[in-house]
């Protein structure tokens, strides 16, 4: 037996350092490669100098400026911001909730959020009232926090992972349902805008649009940031994150806050988008190997970036010029993930 | 006399419902506190209530003279540590991880852990004999092993009491003793105070300074062993209709065999108590003696003979007991001896055995 000096660190937590450090590596290329795809492929390619000339602000061309300026890359920020946001909110929800196929999308936190956008988008509308991405954004966390509460009182009373999922969806489908009897009633013109919205889509972000997302995720993965300690205890059960001095009301209190912030972020730009949120965190834990949160955190964040990107650049080109919508790809590659972990779950809690 | 631990009129229960009224603990530093009583009297709410996961109904709770509803979260974690039955919850955590989660209450903002916290967790370890299952799944372990890692995890945190419930009841006989040992050495090492509840009589009569028995409304008993442990208490505080519990000895024996007995046996010295209990199996009264009752085989027979002739402890037998036993033989068709020799000290035994096989009955 090696014989070990007290206080040494062990080649164990050595090697999970280099498996850490390996995993945000990876994660961080494949989302610069993505990326450099992304603003490649479209409609229109455009070739790597073409691009550099342009940002590098000597290009000539004036199509490629505006794709590259008014299109692709407002877009590929919103991809990169709110996939991250949302796989950070899967995570929250899965911490909170002690259940590992917890997300927004399944809860039915993003449909809560559509109804009330819709409602309050049709509303303003029929009266030729402009809506800003604030409105939005605070209309998409009343609905959020609205589904959230529901899911909260019934998570009480139904015991078991399944149930509470099965309870979310059945949220979603209400919610859903309302949505589209507001939607059949509007006006023919916004019929267009809010249908492709509300079936989720990264499509015509502006720069306002990014702007606005970037202050309200940042600040919010911000404050996530500042809860992973209590997160870690949290993740132990409540019974021992209390002993460990965690003040548990308060601390559920901010998870929902702050998971609904996330969602309504995504749902007010991007509608509601599926299964990024249970998927990422589960992937990402696979490739970190911990669960520590002050890892799972910027790296759930990084992961659905990359998720998203990837996702998106499918339902661009996959079937171009025409685009799919963004949920009909992420449910494809998602939903696996789901079906994996409950499977790996079944197998872990009959052993 | 100042206590280390204190609870004034404390009462315990859910939702305002006091379970447990009016109870009053005082225990000084290092000493250890076992709750007994019977399955669902109240113990893991009364250790919930004093580890502040319940809400007190009344009364007060202090810790060194300062009282715990005055007390901050972190002061609390820094000052207590518990083991209840609730399992932790992890995912990818070896047992290392889960030992340092304990300190937790001592960390910083971001909870990473310096070359100090990692020489606690490495003292922890060693402490409850887990080194080799330390980079083990946490998850992936015995039932046994984890209870050591869950202890781990609570000397982590620098306790000065330490709050188990039935940390004992899964374990195997090995792991009860050596998590037992453990706490002992704790105690001795750091002077911690440690209130736990636990099932089994006799390890409790072993290990606590302080035995707390809960039964109904209130507590029924607060002493130290010897005080509680008295005859017949037991079966009371549990209601034990069948069967018995010798408290001087911590013996537990089945419900005696009924009916007239046939069957006389000669005992002493420890031999009997297989045959006794051989017999109580095949449902078989029997009359014993004569035994002396600081013989080894005095309790078992107490709890399952029909009848016994017994005589006072350091007396010769007598002559009233003599005749009593032969008389007894005489209305049994069949005798079992025991003793393959006697001692000089028991020629009475002897004179029983000479006496059956002269009255031909069947000798075994």
């Amino acid at each position: 037996m090696r014989i070990k000096k007290k206080g040494d660190v062990s080649t164990m937590q050595k090697s999970r350092k280099y498996r850490y450090v390996w995993a945000f590596v990876f994660l961080g290329v494949g989302a610069v490669i993505l990326l450099v795809l992304n603003i490649c492929i479209g409609s229109v390619s455009i070739i790597l100098p073409d691009i550099l000339r342009t940002l590098a602000g000597q290009g000539n061309n004036g199509t490629i400026a505006r794709i590259l300026w008014d299109i692709r890359l407002p877009r590929i920020m919103a991809v990169i911001i709110l996939g991250g946001g949302l796989a950070l909110a899967g995570y929250l929800l899965q911490a909170f909730f002690h259940n590992p196929i917890a997300g927004p999308f399944v809860l039915g936190i993003s449909s809560g959020a559509k109804m009330v956008v819709a409602l309050v988008m049709v509303f303003l509308m029929g009266k030729s009232i402009r809506i800003t991405s604030a409105d939005m954004i605070i209309a998409a966390f009343v609905g959020a926090m609205l589904s959230m509460g529901f899911v909260l009182l019934l998570s009480r009373r139904v015991k078991g992972m399944s149930m509470l999922v099965v309870s979310g969806v059945m949220i979603g489908y209400i919610c859903s349902a309302i949505t589209e009897l507001v939607v059949t009633f509007a006006d023919d013109a916004d019929i267009v805008n809010l249908h492709n919205w509300s079936q989720g889509s990264f499509s015509g972000m502006t720069w306002e649009n990014v702007k606005v997302m970037a202050v309200v995720v940042t600040v919010t993965f911000i404050a996530v940031f500042l809860f992973s300690k209590s997160l870690s205890a949290y993740q132990l059960g409540e019974v021992y994150a209390q002993n460990l001095g965690i003040n548990i009301r308060l601390l559920r209190i901010w998870l929902v806050i702050l998971s609904s912030i996330l969602s309504a972020c995504i749902v007010a730009f991007a509608g509601p988008i599926s299964f990024v949120g249970i998927a990422s965190p589960h992937l990402v834990k696979k490739l970190l190997g911990t669960t520590k949160p002050i890892l799972m955190i910027p790296a759930c964040f990084l992961g659905g970036s990359v998720f998203c990107l990837l996702c998106d650049l499918i339902a661009r080109t996959i079937l171009a010029p025409t685009e799919l919508s963004i949920s009909t790809v992420t449910a494809i590659f998602g939903a696996p993930v789901v079906l994996w972990v409950m499977a790996v779950h079944k197998k872990e809690r009959a052993a | 006399m100042g206590y280390y631990f204190k609870t004034e009129k404390m009462s315990v229960g859910y939702q305002g419902r006091p379970l447990i009224q009016d109870i009053e603990i005082g225990l000084h530093k290092g000493e250890i506190l076992t709750l007994i009583g019977p399955n669902g009297a109240g113990k893991s709410t009364l250790l919930k209530s004093i580890a502040k996961q319940l809400k007190l109904i009344g009364g007060a709770v202090y810790l060194d003279k300062k009282e715990m509803a005055q007390m901050s979260g972190t002061e609390l974690s820094q000052r207590m540590a518990v083991v209840f039955t609730e399992k932790l919850k992890t995912e990818l955590m070896t047992c290392e991880d889960v030992v340092a989660t304990g300190r937790h209450p001592y960390t910083g903002h971001f909870g990473i852990l310096s070359k100090e916290d990692y020489l606690i967790i490495e003292e922890a370890i060693e402490l409850v004999h887990a080194a080799e299952i330390r980079n083990q799944d946490f998850t992936k372990i015995s039932d046994g092993q984890r209870q050591r890692v869950m202890l781990a995890r609570a000397i982590c945190q620098e306790p000065e009491i330490l709050i188990l419930d039935e940390p004992t009841s899964f374990l195997d006989v090995k792991y009860k003793l050596e998590f037992l040992s453990v706490l002992q050495e704790l105690r001795i090492r750091k002077e911690l105070t440690v209130i736990m509840s636990i099932h089994e009589l006799e390890l409790a009569q072993r290990v606590s300074d302080r035995i707390l028995c809960v039964n109904g409304e209130y507590v029924e008993r607060f002493g130290k062993p010897d005080e509680i442990f008295q005859a017949g208490y037991i079966k009371s505080l549990f209601g034990i209709k069948t069967g018995s519990f010798d408290e001087e000895n911590g013996i537990m024996e089945l419900e005696p065999s009924r009916g007239s007995a046939d069957i006389f046996v000669i005992a002493g010295g420890g031999s009997g108590r297989s045959t006794y209990r051989k017999l109580q199996r095949e449902r078989k009264a029997f009359i014993t003696g004569i035994i002396h009752e600081n013989d080894l085989d005095f309790p078992t027979a107490r709890a399952l003979a029909a009848e016994m002739v017994s005589v006072k402890a350091f007396e010769p037998v007598d002559k009233i007991a003599l005749e009593r036993a032969k008389k007894a033989i005489d209305s049994c068709s069949k005798v079992i001896c025991c003793r393959k020799t006697f001692g000089s000290l028991e020629i009475a035994n002897k004179e029983l055995l000479d006496y059956a096989r002269q009255s031909k009955k069947v000798v075994e």
